[in-house]
């Protein structure tokens, strides 16, 4: 059952991340990367951990995704121009991306074994257990990211401002 | 055999999904996309977070988890800020046009 | 044999629903018909019974135009993810006392452990298929109604996921079953609006619940006279019927979830003055009715509301939720949590 799960959901990430690279319009590619972290929100479902899966589907999918979806709707480029694009870039950064992907692999698959099984019976991480560590181990970085959300809007409402706003 | 999913398979899918982040962020020629890869790279971490957060009962690693999304949030909102703005001065949202400061 | 029944519990319950949303379409009619003085669908059936039926067939049978320069798999989706969201948030709501017969337990069909945030969850999804529908219109008003619309949602869901901390603190828990559960101790006396010190919260969360369901005063983005329909102008026959039929089946979910946080869900107000019935039958059946009662109440309210208050004006509308719901949210969070912490 976590296997069929596991690869139905997996399937629908790998999916949406092609779909993200191969479209040419922004929204469709907006949508294909709200496919990728609906699915996400389902593995870590699977992972045990259930807040961050809702987190993730309140947060990700459900507001930022939503603010690119806006600007993509509200700037309406249209689709992408096919214009040179740089080369060295293409010709350094494929093969160095894939050469890193094949070393993650081989040191991942070489320990599989030591690295253990997911199973549907494991333990959840509950709310409760995830609170207790954030609100008492890790309160000055909750409190620090609240001051960076704070800076983050105090930035976006003066950067979107128009010229001539006194 | 059916309810059982080597921990490595996550992070298999994670590095595939970071490494087709970064083709995007190469390939792409909108400047909206690109800043979509960057997001999909995040996502691939958090993945690789949880996996291991599950592996080692580490409620930590979830609490990381909880820290990107945050400031990948407070990143897209000013991120996509600065580009409402490069719009608005330059007219165009395609990367080759914008690549440099003088117009 | 649990997949089974877990199949009859969701044909049930998405049946039910679908006719209350019929008829709470009727219902909307004939109250708003007598607020304004006059009778509302009396005509079809006795006392306009079957104007449903009719209005439903009417809506099937009109003719289903697609413009031609629409963007289609949006066009036909956006409908779809509004319908589909407004109906999968019944699955975490129990409508009776959790009894379990022959190992099926009743009355409601999945009991998680995050059922609330769920809901919210199931909220913040919802805004694409309005968002959606604007965009893939092709038409600047539907762009314009569907982006207002929208912003309008993602900002007061900030409100209705404040003012749901409130009752989440007192209780401990997540899970919608354990909420009402803990408020069944003594009657109206615990319920969280009374008894639970949350009134402040409970108008929060109406208002909110108003703005996120884009209804009474607060239906600037889809009221005819502004912007010609707003997000569905370019709908017709069956899609428009999915939205129409979205938004009231929101409006259910809204009421259930009030009556499950603030109301005391299943809970009869007597508490345990009066004796639960031995009849295994009448004991299932009077929570039910109370919580059929309750939604009941909260639909004559959305209506009572909607046929009085005139519409505010757009930045009326955002103003009110940023600067003056969220702080008085906030405010009421830290006072739960003093409440809580030195009792």
């Amino acid at each position: 059952m976590h296997l069929v799960l596991f690869i139905i959901f997996a399937g629908f990430c790998l999916a949406g991340a092609i779909n993200l690279l191969l479209q040419t319009h922004p929204i469709n590619s907006a949508l294909s990367l709200i496919v990728v972290m609906s699915s996400l929100a389902v593995l870590y479902l699977l992972l045990g951990a259930e807040f961050l899966a809702i987190a993730q589907i309140i947060v990700y999918a459900g507001a930022v995704m939503v603010l690119f979806t806006f600007v993509v709707m509200l700037l309406n480029v249209g689709v992408e121009e096919k214009t040179h694009g740089s080369k060295i870039a293409k010709a350094i950064g494929f093969p160095a991306a894939v050469v890193i992907l094949g070393v993650i692999a081989t040191v991942v698959l070489e320990a599989q074994k030591s690295l253990g099984q997911v199973s549907l019976s494991d333990g959840i991480t509950t709310t409760q257990n995830l609170s207790r560590v954030l609100f008492r181990d890790m309160l000055l970085p909750f409190e620090l990211t609240s001051v960076l959300i704070l800076i983050a809007i105090l930035g976006a409402v003066a950067l979107a401002r128009k010229e001539g706003h006194s | 055999m059916w309810n059982d999913v080597p921990s490595s398979w996550y992070l298999v899918l994670s590095a595939l999904l970071f490494t087709l982040g970064v083709f995007g962020f190469l390939i792409k020629r909108n400047l909206i996309t690109v800043f979509m890869s960057i997001e999909l790279m995040l996502n691939a971490v958090n993945l690789s977070f949880v996996t291991f957060a599950h592996e080692w009962h580490a409620v930590k690693g979830q609490i990381f988890v909880f820290f990107v999304m945050v400031v990948a949030a407070a990143e897209a909102a000013v991120g996509l800020a600065i580009i409402i703005a490069i719009f608005r001065a330059r007219n165009t949202l395609n990367v080759d046009q914008i690549d440099l400061m003088k117009l | 044999m649990f997949l089974l029944f877990s199949i009859l519990k969701v044909v049930v319950v998405t049946v039910v629903l679908l006719t209350a949303v019929a008829y709470t379409v009727l219902l909307e009619r004939k109250l708003v018909g007598r607020i304004q003085n006059r009778w509302g669908p009396s005509r079809v059936g006795p006392f306009g019974l079957l104007q449903p039926l009719v209005d439903g067939l009417k809506l099937f049978l009109k003719e289903d135009m697609i413009p031609t320069n629409v963007y289609k798999p949006l066009y036909l989706l956006a409908p779809l993810i509004a319908l589909g969201c407004a109906l999968l948030s019944i699955a975490v709501v129990p409508f009776g006392e959790p009894i379990t017969w022959h190992g099926v337990k009743f009355f409601e069909i999945a009991d998680l452990n995050i059922g609330l945030l769920i809901l919210l969850g199931v909220t913040s999804i919802s805004v694409y298929g309005i968002a959606l529908a604007g965009w893939s219109s092709n038409n600047k008003y539907s762009l314009l109604g569907a982006l207002r619309s929208s912003a309008q949602m993602i900002s007061y869901e900030l409100a209705l996921g404040l003012s749901l901390v409130g009752v989440v603190l007192r209780t401990g828990s997540f899970s919608l079953a354990d909420i009402v559960k803990a408020q069944s101790v003594h009657g109206i006396a615990s319920w969280n609006v009374f008894g639970g010190g949350q009134i402040i919260a409970f108008f929060i969360y109406l208002t909110a619940a108003y703005a996120e369901t884009n209804r009474a005063p607060f239906d600037l983005p889809e009221a005819e006279t502004e912007l010609t329909g707003g997000y569905h102008t370019e709908y017709s026959s069956m899609k428009f019927a999915m939205f129409f039929m979205a938004e009231y089946a929101n409006m259910i979910t809204v009421g259930c979830v009030a009556t499950l946080l603030f109301l005391g869900g299943w809970t009869s107000p007597f508490g345990d003055l009066i004796p639960p019935p031995q009849n295994i039958f009448l004991h299932a059946l009077i929570p039910i009715l109370w919580f059929v009662a309750k939604v009941f109440f909260f639909l004559f309210l959305y209506i009572w509301v909607r046929g009085t208050l005139p519409r505010f004006r757009y930045d009326q509308l955002m103003g009110y939720g940023w600067k003056y719901l969220v702080p008085v949210a906030m405010l009421n969070i830290v006072g739960t949590s003093l409440v809580l912490a030195f009792p």
